[in-house]
């Protein structure tokens, strides 16, 4: 976080573009995600799904209600995802598991259909794509690149915070009871049904702030497209790779997803020259994104972050 | 164990009997008398019975188990024990009889209120959160005793503070007490199985339950363990007076910790006594010891009244 802090005294303008807000709206996604299945053990496929919901209620928002200041509209969003993410839930109540997955997969379908659908919600925009609000708060401008790095390293940083306050609550503690024994947890006193619709509601309360941050201070657009399965399983992979369960992984995993096409379109170009085309890239990266994750699902499913906090365990024991 | 080869247990079977007779009008007097006296009773099961689909697991099981004291089921493999644990624990839905928990009187026991009803259980299969510490599975205990909202706890309000360092304090001295201090921290999946045992009986424990039902708190340890166990499972007895019902295989190593105890045979129960009214006791030794001519005996006993 601090390190994030500092990038902006140095960094280039393509760097913030291109690689530091998607980057930190994907980790703000990977989070809540992992509050979800990390921490309570229910697998979700409907990330997208909470993100378009946050993005489109926060765009609505302010077309309509133009008065509300932009962090009023962006934490009304989250809500909205929030009650999309309890309704969505529900299904936790009775499934678990796969069972529970392809539900949300009924949700992630529904919102995308709602979202070409209902003219009104893309404010009848014949193509479907409509352009974000600036982002001004207090009459201070985030238009440029570094700004809207800066906005989103805000609004990551504050919801970074909640979570880790909440992982260590006792309702945080809920969750992994939940997650690692259910009758167990139930026999304690946890009230389970609450405590699953309640991670539902707060993870996809940040899901759909992620959203927000999408739309507004990366694409500056929105379509309905832009959230579609692709995007639920993207996010669902952050969160596999960087580890289940933590709230670094989900940095980890982003900072990874983000950084990994580009490297492999520099070792890309330096083998194969001009043959490395577009398409090539994506092919390759879906290839070597498929091989990492069977990999870190057998050989580290803690992913990175345990990976990485042995490497630190090694080096300083080789330091004492 | 001596008592069997005494001459006189072919009688004491039919005296058994009839204290068995004498208990259940016993139970049947303490339903009209003062409230005061039935406190004490904490739990109260009356003729119930499982089935799965056509196998019956257990059946017109009757068991009154009091504050202070510790009363032991136990009975062959197979022989209904783990399912009356769940069923009383509300896992199981019973066909027929009622249980009641306290003042409370449940055709099926609501297992989301058990912990407000002041039960708390252990499990035969471990049944630990194996991805938080051994502190946070302590405290997990006292998830139903909690009263701060999530908004508090995420802001810190006094209130959310005032009680998560009680309810800490409470998980620090239950870990004091059943010498888990030096593995406090680390995962609870991380531990050894006997430890593992230990942590589930001081996440049941730190609720400070009026009744604590472990099934099996000893299986799969070592003799060590166990004695080590039993002075555990004694503990809270002493301490809160903590009414407990356990599930035990081995007799012997829980008869000095019982009060009394409760036989069950094929879904049956087939005594009701102390230790050494059920060591003496001819049906209990041919349950155990599988006694093939179990008719012949009984025609004997009839011969011999």
């Amino acid at each position: 976080m601090i390190a994030l802090g500092i990038v902006p005294l140095v960094g280039t303008s393509y760097l913030y573009e291109a690689i530091l807000t998607p980057f930190l709206a994907l980790a703000l996604a990977g989070l809540g995600l992992n509050l979800l299945t990390g921490y309570a053990g229910l697998l979700s496929l409907g990330s997208a799904a909470f993100m378009a919901v946050g993005a489109y209620a926060a765009f609505n928002l302010s077309l309509r209600l133009p008065i509300l200041p932009l962090p009023v509209t962006i934490f009304a969003a989250g809500l909205v995802a929030a009650l999309a993410g309890v309704i969505g839930g529900l299904p936790a109540l009775r499934l678990r598991g796969f069972y529970l997955a392809v539900s949300t997969l009924a949700v992630q379908f529904f919102v995308a259909w709602a979202l070409n659908r209902i003219g009104w919600l893309s404010n009848d925009s014949p193509s479907g794509i409509v352009t974000a609000p600036r982002l001004v708060v207090a009459g201070i401008s985030f238009e440029d690149a570094r700004g809207r790095y800066l906005f989103s390293l805000a609004v990551v940083a504050l919801l970074t915070f909640a979570a880790w306050r909440l992982v260590r609550s006792p309702t945080g503690r809920d969750l992994v009871a939940i997650r690692d024994h259910e009758t167990a947890a139930r026999i304690t006193g946890v009230r389970v049904a609450r405590t699953k619709l309640l991670a539902f509601g707060l993870s996809s309360f940040i899901v759909g702030v992620a959203g927000v941050l999408w739309a507004f201070a990366y694409l500056r657009t929105l379509e309905p497209a832009g959230f579609n399965l692709d995007r639920s399983f993207q996010i669902l992979f952050i969160v596999i790779i960087g580890g289940l369960g933590t709230l670094r992984g989900a940095f980890l995993g982003a900072g990874f997803i983000v950084v990994l096409p580009l490297i492999l379109a520099r070792l890309g170009a330096a083998i194969l020259g001009d043959g490395f085309d577009s398409g090539t890239l994506e092919m390759c990266q879906r290839i070597v994104l498929g091989i990492l994750i069977v990999a870190v699902l057998i050989r580290e499913p803690a992913g990175l972050t345990a990976l990485l906090d042995r490497a630190v365990g090694r080096l300083r024991g080789r330091a004492a | 164990m001596q008592d069997v080869s005494e001459p006189t247990s072919p009688v004491s079977r039919p005296q058994s009997r009839s204290k068995v007779a004498r208990l259940s009008d016993a139970r049947s007097a303490r339903q009209g008398v003062p409230a005061q006296e039935a406190e004490r009773t904490i739990l109260m099961v009356e003729g119930l019975s499982l089935a799965f689909g056509g196998t019956v697991a257990f059946a017109e099981i009757d068991l009154s188990v009091r504050a202070h004291e510790i009363h032991a089921v136990i009975g062959p493999n197979g022989a209904g024990k783990s399912s009356l644990i769940n069923a009383i624990s509300g896992l199981y839905a019973p066909q027929a009889g009622r249980v009641r928990i306290g003042e409370e009187a449940f055709t099926r026991v609501p297992s989301r209120q058990l912990s407000a009803l002041g039960v708390a259980r252990t499990f035969q299969n471990l049944a630990l959160f194996a991805g938080l510490s051994v502190r946070d599975n302590v405290l997990s205990g006292l998830a139903g005793a909690r009263k701060a909202g999530l908004a508090a706890q995420l802001l810190g309000l006094p209130a959310a503070r005032r009680e998560a360092r009680e309810h800490l304090a409470r998980a620090s001295a239950v870990i004091a007490l059943l010498e888990l201090g030096s593995v406090a921290e680390r995962r609870a999946g991380s531990l050894p199985y006997g430890l593992q045992k230990r942590v589930e009986l001081a996440r049941a424990l730190v609720a400070r339950p009026r009744l604590l039902l472990l099934d099996e708190p000893m299986a799969g340890m070592t003799a060590t363990e166990k004695a080590e166990m039993s002075g555990f499972i004694r503990s809270p007895r002493e301490t809160y007076g903590t009414a407990i019902v356990l599930i035990e295989h081995d007799i012997g190593v829980v008869m000095r910790l019982l009060d009394r105890v409760t036989v069950l045979d094929h879904g049956r129960r087939i005594a009701t006594g102390t230790p050494a009214e059920i060591q003496a006791n001819p049906r209990v030794i041919a349950a155990y010891l599988g006694l093939a001519n179990d008719e012949s005996n009984e025609f004997s006993d009839e011969d011999a009244a």
